[in-house]
């Protein structure tokens, strides 16, 4: 009993900062002259969940590559409350597992390390793959795991990072049913105390695990105010307020389809 | 069919052999217009001596050239990749340098390398170093964008990512590029014996022709052919055992 209550402190990764809130301020983006988004505020609660939703080609990614740092500062930066940037405080989890094929899975999860030159934290990397389910697996390519795995796999990588905010962009949205609800939970536990953006086009996943959900819609994008479902998450998704939220937020998603 | 996969070709061979006995049998063509296989393979028995000294000459030239190459053609592609501006000055080289037959420089290399080993050495290098910088260099620059994106959000330096990413995404591309190089190496030497030599199967199936032993001609032919395809395959099994994650092409 002693034990397990042990682990269930440990399952938050300790951090190098505390988590701080993310603000974007009149982010702007245009693609073939097309304006995308424009003025746009986007504002991160410090060490809170927010899931952003909208139909494809809204703009999600893009801004969310913007908060990442990955487009041309001249568009938006992203800051925390001090107005200071957020380099090197940003771990990025894609739709596609981004993992190396060359490398085991151990060696991917500790590709940021090798990347920067420093020696790689092989008993953290341990510690992960267990606290992710893969401890059998850490010798393993990339190409003997499944689907799932593979997220787990990436899960881990970002993890292992310690950074304070952490960007997904649908994440989970490749698997199946069952390995997506065990996935959330477990990215529920393992991420808690950051601050996380995750994007996604399943309004049960945003009811899941957002502490806040916000709609992105209409072109130039403007995001719509934000629900805050009840209770802490990872919630549960037969639950009667979630299943209540799903109805409105389907509701406003297809009168934000174009 | 249920044969065994290796057997098929093996068969077509045996077909193809017994179809060329029978066209001698059946025009009585002379032996040194169209020796009968069975003639070919006592030259191949009797010349030994003569058609491995001259195979193993031709074997250094190949495996040098390969060597030489890819060592190059790697140079290149990786200067190309890591520097955008030597590739506004490079690429237009590249190409004009293919706008040259190989073979007609074939006479001027023998000029001046001489008749020995350097300048067939030279013309394998030519012939192989186009593709291997192109197949590589194709390979760098379509480094799946997601992984640089994380890399970038990791913290790596350009240097880094392409150490640690772009060059490995790229080998199986290079893998392609020294299949190529490997099947067209052969060429290379073989053209430069045919200018100007002492050795080398080239030299020796030259000579052979000139005397009429076409005998000779056909087995060292037998002995270029075994040895490029010999290669060809040491090299893809090499590449398949080395990089296990490539797609199966």
């Amino acid at each position: 009993m002693q034990a397990i209550s042990e682990n269930r402190n440990q399952a938050a990764q300790p951090l190098e900062d505390e988590a701080p809130s993310v603000h974007l301020h009149a982010a702007r983006l245009s693609y073939r002259g097309e304006t995308i988004f424009d003025d746009l505020d986007l504002h991160l609660p410090a060490r809170r969940t927010t899931c952003l939703l909208g139909p494809s080609g809204v703009g999600k990614t893009s801004l969310l590559r913007m908060v990442a740092g990955l487009t041309h500062a001249a568009q938006g930066e992203a800051v925390d409350a001090e107005g200071k940037g957020l380099e090197g405080r940003v771990a990025y989890m894609a739709q596609q597992d981004l993992l190396l094929p060359w490398l085991s899975v151990a060696a991917n999860v500790t590709l940021g390390s090798r990347l920067r030159g420093e020696p790689a934290p092989h008993a953290e990397a341990k510690r992960l793959l267990e606290r992710v389910g893969l401890a059998d697996a850490a010798s393993l390519r990339p190409n003997a795991l499944s689907g799932g795995m593979r997220q787990r796999a990436a899960l881990a990588r970002t993890l292992i990072e310690r950074r304070p905010v952490v960007l997904m962009d649908e994440p989970f949205s490749a698997l199946d049913a069952i390995t997506r609800l065990e996935l959330q939970s477990l990215a529920a536990e393992l991420l808690r105390g950051r601050t996380v953006l995750l994007i996604t086009h399943d309004p049960l996943e945003a009811l899941r695990l957002g502490h806040r959900v916000l709609v992105m819609s209409g072109r130039p994008a403007r995001l719509q105010e934000a629900i805050e479902p009840p209770g802490e998450p990872p919630r549960d998704p037969a639950g009667a307020d979630i299943l209540r939220l799903q109805g409105d937020l389907l509701a406003q998603l297809s009168k934000a389809k174009p | 069919m249920s044969l065994p996969k290796a057997s098929r070709p093996a068969l077509v061979f045996l077909v193809a052999i017994a179809a060329w006995e029978l066209l001698v049998r059946v025009t009585g063509a002379p032996a040194f217009i169209l020796p009968s296989p069975l003639a070919v393979a006592s030259a191949l028995v009797e010349r030994w001596p003569l058609i491995l000294d001259n195979a193993l000459v031709t074997l250094a030239e190949i495996l040098l050239g390969l060597l030489l190459g890819t060592l190059l053609g790697s140079a290149s592609a990786l200067a190309i990749a890591a520097f955008a501006s030597l590739r506004r000055w490079l690429l237009p080289v590249l190409v004009v340098s293919q706008a040259i037959p190989v073979f007609a420089l074939a006479p001027m290399l023998v000029l001046w390398l001489g008749y020995g080993m350097a300048s067939k050495v030279a013309m394998a290098t030519l012939i192989i170093y186009f593709p291997v910088t192109v197949a590589f260099l194709d390979g760098l620059r379509r480094t799946e964008p997601g992984w640089l994106d994380l890399a970038r959000t990791l913290g790596a330096k350009p240097a880094s990512a392409l150490l640690h990413i772009r060059i490995p995404a790229a080998l199986p591309a290079l893998a392609s590029g020294l299949r190529v190089a490997t099947a067209v190496a052969p060429i290379g030497a073989v053209v430069g014996e045919w200018v100007g030599s002492s050795a080398g199967l080239g030299y020796l199936m030259l000579q052979a022709n000139a005397r009429l032993q076409v005998d000779l001609m056909f087995a060292a032919l037998c002995v270029l052919a075994a040895m490029a395809l010999g290669l060809y395959f040491l090299v893809d099994r090499l590449a398949r055992r080395l990089l296990p994650w490539q797609p199966e092409s």
